[in-house]
């Protein structure tokens, strides 16, 4: 399969998916009830619930794996690293204790600019962090172990919060955000985080012939023309948008950055910047697929986001990690 | 090209000692020492990629320093002695990398102009049957090719390789010299530093040989290393059935 033909056949698949998830939720309707929601003069509650809960919440859930595809790509072009990730490295559970701390302290609402700014700008402290302590040139073990030392350190100080929380309820509105999910979300929440994606995506966009020129190394890619300083600020910063802002509307999912680049990888011949709008369709493909498992309501009660994600994702990572040691062997 | 009063240390360590040279435009020019001499730092420094302590490095006139990162991409293709590759790229977008100027576009989508340089570039490096293939399936010479042709695909006027004979086996080494001579003919500036002082007598090349940080000699690659720099330089002597033999005690 060509890269382009992959890109549209992903296309397709995202729009499926979506088209797919109006059929599928805690309200029973049939084939022709749905379709009745969808056009003019329908029964009120049953357009409300159509457009306004199930169509955004797949349009979240296409959007944070989208997002977090393209984050994982873009981290891994920098690092040149397949086992780069905003979760594995640290930056998704950096957001989310950017997002717990704010309203621990009551000094954001869920859904409000303070919030997204408070995961992203965490995200981006993660980021700076993982390379002032393990950069580019250090190996993929140290690297790992760093960003999983970050990872514990930001989910021990969001356990610190709910340990200290003042109220059950509060305390269910923490663990919200270390769960990840985009149930119940408003076409406004969507709207909402499109800035920092659309940022981080033309962010990614500059990144990317940097990372192509990446794979010789940083002196070569310097010598191409492709100064490496320049390629880490636009990916650190479009992985900070675009992750922090993931996190804001759906608190952390991991393993989706792992995992979609993996499966599209081939496709693009290993070509780092081709990779990024595969992985980015691919990510949102996961987890439209993992919020249609929740929402079909096999299982009671319902799942969170994160925690599919991370059931399927964690297998993926220890197998590749595993191919990784044998590979560098 | 040219370079004045270069000088370069790294750590405790003078690795460039008042170099200078001066290279005329479309010199094939061979760079010589015993390890650690300074042949790659020197190459680096040539390359605006290492700023010298002191000294001053022009490129057609211009000081190197106040070039842009894509203007001396322009003038410079660099050829690192270590080349690692981080992913599996398909040969010809590795070599494609050579025509990068601000975008990377994968082989199969670059202009007209780009792939008829590439295809090119593979041509004579001999890679060419490689093409379509994933570079983690070559071996260590036929890497190495791929490498040369990357910097070869790249319109530079100017090519700096460190090593290109490298892991090369004894027909390419030839075809790599003929194929140095015949892009110097052309009209490019060559300098590319190697240990085999039969191949780079073979290039007819100007050889410098670099010695402790310093250039030690400069001449024609058939007078030079003379038999006293081949003592004092290279620590070896020819015996009389013309073998080289190891002669540490001139050091």
């Amino acid at each position: 399969m060509t890269p382009t033909r992959l890109i549209l056949a992903l296309c397709l698949v995202s729009a499926l998916l979506i088209g797919a998830s109006v059929f599928f939720g805690s309200a029973s309707f049939s084939f022709v009830d749905v379709i009745g929601a969808l056009g003019q003069g329908a029964d009120k509650t049953d357009a409300l619930i159509v457009w306004e809960i199930r169509l955004p919440r797949a349009v979240a859930a296409f959007g944070v794996g989208a997002a977090l595809g393209a984050s994982g790509a873009a981290m891994q072009g920098l690092l040149q690293n397949p086992l780069a990730d905003p979760g594995v490295l640290g930056v998704s559970s950096a957001a989310s204790l950017g997002a717990v701390l704010m309203l621990y302290f009551g000094l954001a609402l869920p859904g409000s600019v303070t919030l997204m700014a408070a995961a992203i700008v965490f995200a981006l402290i993660a980021m700076v962090l993982l390379f002032a302590i393990a950069g580019a040139k250090s190996g993929t073990l140290q690297l790992v172990l760093t960003g999983l030392g970050l990872s514990s350190l930001c989910g021990a100080l969001v356990s610190l919060a709910f340990n200290l929380a003042p109220n059950p309820y509060s305390l269910a509105d923490l663990i919200n955000w270390t769960l990840g999910s985009v149930a119940n979300r408003s076409w406004n929440d969507v709207l909402f985080v499109l800035p920092p994606w659309a940022l981080g995506a033309v962010a990614l966009w500059r990144a990317a012939p940097g990372l192509k020129a990446l794979t010789l190394g940083e002196e070569t890619a310097l010598s191409l023309g492709a100064d490496p300083k320049s390629t880490r600020a636009w990916a650190v910063g479009a992985t900070a948008l675009l992750t922090g802002a993931s996190v804001a509307i759906a608190g952390a999912v991991g393993f989706v950055g792992l995992v979609a680049p993996h499966l599209v990888r081939r496709f693009v011949r290993h070509d780092p910047a081709a990779l990024l709008l595969p992985s980015a369709l691919a990510g949102g493909v996961l987890l439209l697929i993992a919020d249609g498992i929740i929402r079909s309501g096999l299982i009671d009660p319902d799942l969170k986001l994160g925690v599919v994600a991370a059931l399927a994702g964690a297998p993926m990572f220890i197998l590749i990690a595993a191919r990784t040691e044998s590979v560098s062997r | 090209m040219s370079a004045e009063h270069i000088h370069v240390s790294l750590g405790q360590r003078d690795v460039l000692r008042d170099v200078s040279l001066d290279i005329v435009p479309g010199t094939l020019c061979a760079l010589t020492g015993p390890n650690g001499a300074g042949k790659s730092t020197l190459l680096r420094v040539l390359a605006g990629l290492l700023a010298p302590k002191t000294g001053r490095v022009s490129v057609q006139g211009d000081d190197i320093s106040t070039l842009t990162i894509a203007e001396r991409a322009r003038r410079i293709a660099w050829l690192p002695q270590s080349r690692p590759v981080a992913w599996n790229l398909a040969v010809e977008d590795l070599v494609a990398l050579g025509r990068f100027n601000g975008r990377a576009m994968p082989y199969a989508r670059v202009k007209a102009e780009d792939r008829d340089a590439i295809d090119h570039a593979l041509q004579r490096t001999g890679a060419m049957a490689f093409a379509g293939r994933d570079v983690q399936a070559l071996s260590g010479g036929e890497l190495a090719r791929v490498h040369l042709a990357r910097t070869f695909a790249s319109s530079a006027p100017i090519l700096l390789l460190d090593e290109p004979a490298a892991a090369l086996d004894l027909r390419h080494q030839i075809e790599l010299i003929a194929l140095l001579k015949e892009e110097s003919a052309n009209g490019r500036t060559i300098v590319f530093s190697a240990h085999d002082l039969a191949l780079v007598r073979q290039s007819h090349a100007r050889t410098l040989v670099l010695h402790h940080g310093s250039i030690v000699a400069d001449g024609a690659a058939l007078d030079v290393p003379d038999t006293s720099t081949l003592k004092s330089v290279f620590g070896v002597a020819k015996n009389p059935d013309g073998y080289f033999v190891s002669a540490p005690d001139f050091d």
